[in-house]
């Protein structure tokens, strides 16, 4: 078994010291960041996040692969930023302003990342206007915003507004997610998509982005 | 008069499967690891929790004048409230370090664990609110308000067809500042692990109503279904849940 198969193994394990460990085999054996990126960690959260669509695994499995792909990705990180190798895409999150409400959304960063996606995560109670800032500031394709109350869900329609305003459409796309939210709703307030959970997010995004 | 009520850790710590049923996990194949983690979350969640309530009771027409305009109109309390015997408002919380301890686990990339804290947390918050349920049941029994023929159940704004916005006229009722909660002005409560809402003791018939109000389709509990039966000691039929003439 080749070291990135292995790589991807035990990131499927949950196993964040042995990923850290494989990582740094690969890059010691000269493989290239990138396909250390691809062919090991993706590859291994790839068949987590097919395990967990088709229920075959659990949340926490999820989230212990996570752990151990950001093992392998902070060894990468400097690697990619000295050759100057691009993200997937890159997704501006947060939770809209007035809500708190924030697991949903790290739920989400967490699964993008591991699936090779840089976020920039705005964290919670963001006002609208930091949306778009962010989004233009570091030329994201996708703004994602989550939110958990009826009260904080009209905050959405006001980013989506903003973006119209700052002509933002065709170039940064506008996903919705969290409890209260519908598919109708995100239509309503012209958002690009409605994200039921963290993998169709991870799907919508995928396919936003053109990337399998 | 409010009653500030005191939880012992053992009626507000919830057991493995219930945390793992909240994160998705019940009966999981690898369910080793994932009680592992459970347990983990469990006593970090022991450590860090600081669970208190409140209650105070409520008269009919004030509940009333707070329910009016706040409610999606046609409601399962606003039917059942008319004919309570006994109405009080409620708050708990398990306090602002559990949210800081959550916030900080995911913030090491220890999501595993902090996501079951978190969803310790709100199985926590729950058995808050059903603890403070039981002790005003109590409080009935030792007044001699509750008769063998009445029911207990309790609401919260946010579900059931109740406005998240009917915080604020609950809050100026309750003033749970006392126990360290607020609201927000998008009327979100402060700590996020805390509870508030309405204690109904009525008479058992007026629990029973079908879950096809036109927000049930949203609901993704149904949890009401359990608490009619509980009522009627999980005798009842659950599917036909109207009153009978």
């Amino acid at each position: 078994m080749t070291v990135l198969a292995q790589l991807a193994e035990r990131l499927q394990q949950g196993d964040a010291p042995g990923v850290a460990q494989l990582t740094r085999a690969a890059i010691t054996e000269g493989v290239e960041p990138r396909v250390i990126l691809d062919s090991g960690l993706i590859a291994g959260m790839n068949v987590v996040g097919a395990r967990f669509k088709s229920h075959e695994i659990y949340l926490p499995d999820v989230l212990l692969a996570a752990k151990a792909m950001y093992a392998g990705m902070d060894l990468l990180k400097p690697l990619m930023i000295r050759d100057g190798i691009p993200s997937r895409g890159r997704v501006v999150m947060g939770t809209v302003q007035g809500d708190m409400h924030d697991i949903g959304k790290n739920l989400v960063s967490i699964m993008l990342r591991g699936a090779g996606f840089e976020v920039v995560d705005l964290g919670k109670d963001v006002p609208p206007e930091r949306f778009i800032q962010a989004a233009i500031e570091s030329n994201a394709g996708v703004i994602g915003l989550s939110a958990l109350l009826t009260t904080t869900m009209p905050g959405m329609r006001r980013v989506v507004e903003l973006a119209r305003e700052r002509q933002l459409q065709g170039k940064t796309r506008v996903i919705v997610g969290g409890a209260p939210l519908s598919r109708e709703y995100a239509r309503d307030i012209g958002a690009d998509a409605y994200c039921f959970d963290g993998t169709s997010a991870v799907d919508c995004v995928k396919s936003i982005f053109g990337v399998s | 008069m409010s009653t500030r009520v005191e939880f012992p850790l053992s009626q507000v710590t919830p057991e493995p499967e219930q945390v793992l049923t909240a994160l998705g996990a019940a009966g999981a194949p690898n369910s080793g690891r994932h009680l592992r983690l459970a347990v983990e979350a469990i006593a970090l969640y022991r450590k860090r929790v600081q669970p208190l309530g409140v209650w105070n009771p409520i008269g009919l027409d004030e509940f009333e004048k707070l329910y009016a305009g706040q409610n999606a109109g046609f409601t399962p309390l606003g039917q059942i409230y008319p004919r309570a015997r006994s109405l009080a408002l409620f708050a708990v919380t398990l306090g602002e370090p559990i949210r800081d301890e959550i916030d900080s686990r995911f913030q090491a990339a220890d999501f595993a664990l902090g996501a079951a804290l978190d969803a310790a947390a709100s199985e926590g918050a729950e058995l808050a609110a059903s603890e403070l349920e039981w002790r005003y049941v109590e409080h009935l029994r030792a007044s001699g308000e509750l008769t063998t023929d009445m029911g207990v159940m309790r609401f919260s704004p946010g579900y059931c067809g109740w406005q998240t916005c009917g915080q604020r006229n609950l809050f100026s009722h309750l003033q749970p500042a006392d126990i360290g909660i607020s609201l927000s002005a998008s009327c979100l409560m402060y700590p996020l692990k805390s509870v508030s809402g309405v204690i109904v003791a009525a008479g058992r018939g007026a629990f029973l109503f079908a879950d096809d109000f036109p927000f049930c389709g949203d609901c993704q509990t149904r949890s009401c279904r359990e608490r009619i039966a509980a009522i009627f000691g999980g005798l009842h039929d659950t599917q036909d849940m109207r009153e009978q003439p």
